[in-house]
This record gives structure tokens, sequence and C-alpha cells, in this order.
């Protein structure tokens, strides 16, 4: 039996029937190639990355392509996304600066949005943010565009001194703070910006498993269906919680690096 | 089990690279789309959007000025109006006064002459009365004398003469006693 063909009621285990509970674990977010070329494997986290691009892409198309001065209502709903991260985000933290930036962070949003929402999608059921290399390929986008910003911005010393040296302080900080804002801003920022989304997704991801697994592993005595019961219960708490999470991770994302970016554009002093 | 194995394959803060590259491609499509068609399009309609209300703000705000401005015409159209009634009224009231005041005049002239009319007539019509009257005394008294004496006094010029001085002592005669009427 293959990993990701481990459904958890395809382990016909249950509770007081003298067998082990069957833990989600790492093997919950490796699959199996769906195809294989050459070598290159295909498989269902990639196939949802793909589907959720198309569905971001084929929705905002609808309400963005041929926009109304008077909208639809898919246009109002597509808008007030569009507003939320444009105002709430890009506004909000950067300023008027931040507007050359809008496109990436209405991508990053919706694109970071999408791979969360997988997790509680009927048959995906899956985030695709829970495996790193989606988090970490955009924590890479985002620390190019924090690297260029920077250099452009102040050129190599003024970037350099706007990465490592934070204005304002007395001067034997700077011995300490130097190296610490360095390390903290060119490798701890990408990384955690990174581990930080994807942690969440998996832990979530792992909460829902275990209540699920745990409702079909309890089943079958009086006593093992109370707790199946309550067990489904939780299921169901864990996939409205993790909808506001997703939604929340994505918003983290996307702040997170409308401020490198800010930080970035700020002038050295 | 058989699960572990395929944990110790793979940590899962291990990047694969086949994924990372379908991540980024998804990523590149999603935003390629967004810069390059999407978000212009809605920028362009909520400028539009923008436009429109705030163009339609203006014109209410032009609409409220025009009112404004015509309703100030029109107050102060309505009071010169008002300005101009009372000045024809004042006037007409000076008019209907000078008018009554020259009516009146010209009836207290009217009324004058006429009085004076009838004084003149009076005093011609009396004078002509006492002419009359003093030649017909003359006549009767003469033929009462004559008859009277027996003797016809034919001597017009004598006849005349005694005849005005009769007259002129009854006249003297009657001023002296309207006088001393007066008098008394």
């Amino acid at each position: 039996m293959s990993s990701d063909q481990l459904l958890a009621f395809e382990v016909d285990c249950h509770l007081f029937k003298d067998c082990g509970f069957q833990a989600p674990s790492v093997w919950s977010f490796i699959f199996d190639p769906i195809f294989e070329v050459g070598g290159f494997e295909f498989n269902k986290p990639m196939l949802l990355a793909l589907i959720g691009t198309a569905a971001i892409l084929t929705f905002f198309w609808a309400a963005f392509s041929k926009p109304k001065v008077v909208p639809g209502k898919l246009q109002m709903v597509a808008e007030a996304l569009y507003e939320f991260v444009r105002r709430g985000i890009a506004r909000e933290v950067m300023g008027k600066k931040g507007d050359a930036f809008i496109p990436l962070l209405v991508s990053l949003f919706f694109f970071v949005w999408m791979l969360n929402l997988w997790a509680i999608i009927p048959i995906a059921q899956f985030p695709v943010s829970s495996v790193i290399a989606y988090p970490a390929g955009l924590a890479v986008v985002v620390w190019i565009t924090y690297m260029t910003v920077t250099f452009k911005t102040n050129g190599f010393v003024g970037g350099i001194r706007n990465l490592c040296v934070p204005s304002g302080l007395p001067k034997p900080i700077y011995v300490l703070l130097t190296p610490i804002e360095f390390i903290s801003n060119i490798f701890v920022r990408p990384f955690t910006l990174a581990v930080r989304l994807f942690a969440n997704m998996f832990a979530g991801h792992i909460l829902i498993l275990i209540f699920t697994i745990a409702t079909w592993y309890m089943l079958g005595t009086f006593l093992g269906t109370l707790y199946a019961t309550a067990s489904f219960a939780m299921t169901v708490v864990l996939t409205v919680f993790e909808l506001f999470i997703q939604a929340l991770q994505a918003y983290v994302f996307t702040v997170l690096t409308a401020t490198y970016l800010s930080q970035a554009l700020e002038e050295a002093h | 089990m058989m699960n572990l194995a395929a944990s110790e394959a793979q940590s899962p803060l291990l990047p694969v690279w086949p994924e990372v590259v379908i991540g980024l491609i998804a990523f590149g499509i999603v935003f390629f789309v967004f810069a390059k068609k999407l978000l212009p399009a809605i920028n362009k309609a909520l400028d539009e959007r923008r436009e429109a209300i705030e163009g339609g703000i203006e014109k209410a705000e032009a609409a409220q000025a025009e009112a404004q401005q015509t309703l100030e015409e029109y107050r102060v159209q309505l009071a010169e109006a008002r300005h101009e009634a009372a000045r024809l009224r004042q006037e007409a009231q000076e008019q209907g006064a000078a008018l009554i005041a020259e009516m009146r005049e010209e009836g207290q002239r009217q009324r004058e002459e006429i009085i004076a009319a009838g004084h003149a007539q009076i005093e011609a019509d009396r004078r002509q009365a006492a002419q009359s009257l003093r030649q017909d005394v003359g006549k009767l008294a003469t033929d009462l004398a004559g008859k009277l004496v027996g003797e016809s006094l034919e001597d017009v010029a004598r006849q005349s003469r005694t005849i005005d001085r009769f007259l002129d002592e009854l006249e003297g005669k009657a001023a002296s006693a309207e006088s001393s009427g007066a008098a008394r």
C-alpha cells in the first residue's frame, strides 16, 4: 500500500479490537506520482496547484476581463476582494509607494489562499501549501523582490545599510545589532515566511486528519461510537477553524511581504 | 510500518525541485495575468467609476449653484418690483392729492366767479330797475301833479329839473335814513 492511498477507512482497524491507531504523520503529505514523464513525477499537490491557478484565473477573468462601471454581482465580489488587498494591505502597509507592488501582493494573496483552501475542498482535501516546496518558492520570489527593491532604491552601500543598520540608536548597540539585522533580514525572513505558512497548514491538516481517522477508528462498539461522534464534531469545528486560518495565513504572508518591501523602499538616513 | 519508510525518504522541510518549479510556474501565471490584463482592466473601470461619481457630484453642485443664482436673481427682481410698486403707489398718492387740491382750487375759483357774476348781475339789474323806476316815478309824479294842478307842465326842461331835484331830495333822505339806520 502506498502512502497516498492510505485513507482512514481503508485500515479496518477499530477501537477495542487489539490494534493500534494509525496516526497521521509525514506520510500523509507524500503522494505517489499520478504519472511520470521522463523522471518528472506529477503528483496530487502539483495537480491541485495547477487547478487552483486555473480557478483563480477563471474567477477573476470572469469578473475583471470586461469590467463595467456599474458592476454585476460577480464583479462586485471580486472587487471587494481586490480592494481588500489593495487598500487593506498595500495602501495600509506601504502607502502610495506600494502601488507598483499591488499586482504582486494581489497575486500572492489569492494564490496562497487558493493553495490553503484546497485543505477543505471535498475530494482534494489537501493544503498544497503544507508541502514546503510551494511556500519556499513563493518566499524566494518575495526575497528576490525584496533584495532587488532594496538595492535599487538605496544603491549598494545604502542597501546594505538599510538591511543591516537600523537608524536612530546609540552607537555601541550597532556592534550587536548589525549582525543580528543582517542575519534576520537576509536569511531568517524568507525562511520564516515560508515555514510559517507551511507549518500552519501542515499542523492544520494533521489536526483534521487525526480527528477524521479517529472518528473511523473509534466506530464499532457503543462506547466507541459515542467517542467517534465527539471526534466527528471536532473535525467539523476544526474544518471551520481551518477555513479561518487559511485566509489568515494568506493575509499574514501578504502583509509581511508588503512590510519587507515597504522597509526596502525606505530611504537610508 | 511502510509509512515510516516514506517519512525517512523525505523530510517535510526539504523542498523537492519539481514541486518548487510547478509552484513558481503556477504563481507566475497568476501574477502575469493579474499584472498584464486583469488589474489594469479593473483599475480602469474603478477610475472611470470614480470619475463618474465625481462628475455627478460636480454636476449636482453646478445645478445647485445655478439654482442659487436664479433664486438670488428672483429675489433681486422681487425686491425691485416691490420698490417700484411702492414708488408708483407713492406717486399715485401724490398725484391724487395734487389733483384733489387742484380741483378744490378750481372749484373755489369757479364758485367765486359765479358769485362775482351774480353780484354783478344783481347790481346791473338793480341799476336798470332804479333807472326805469326813476323814469316811471318821474312820469307818474308829473302826470299826477299835472292832474292835481290842472295845468300842463310842458316845459320839459323845467319839469325834468324839478323832478330830478325832487328825486335827489328823496335819495338824500333815503341815504340819510339808511346811514342813520346803519348807525343805529
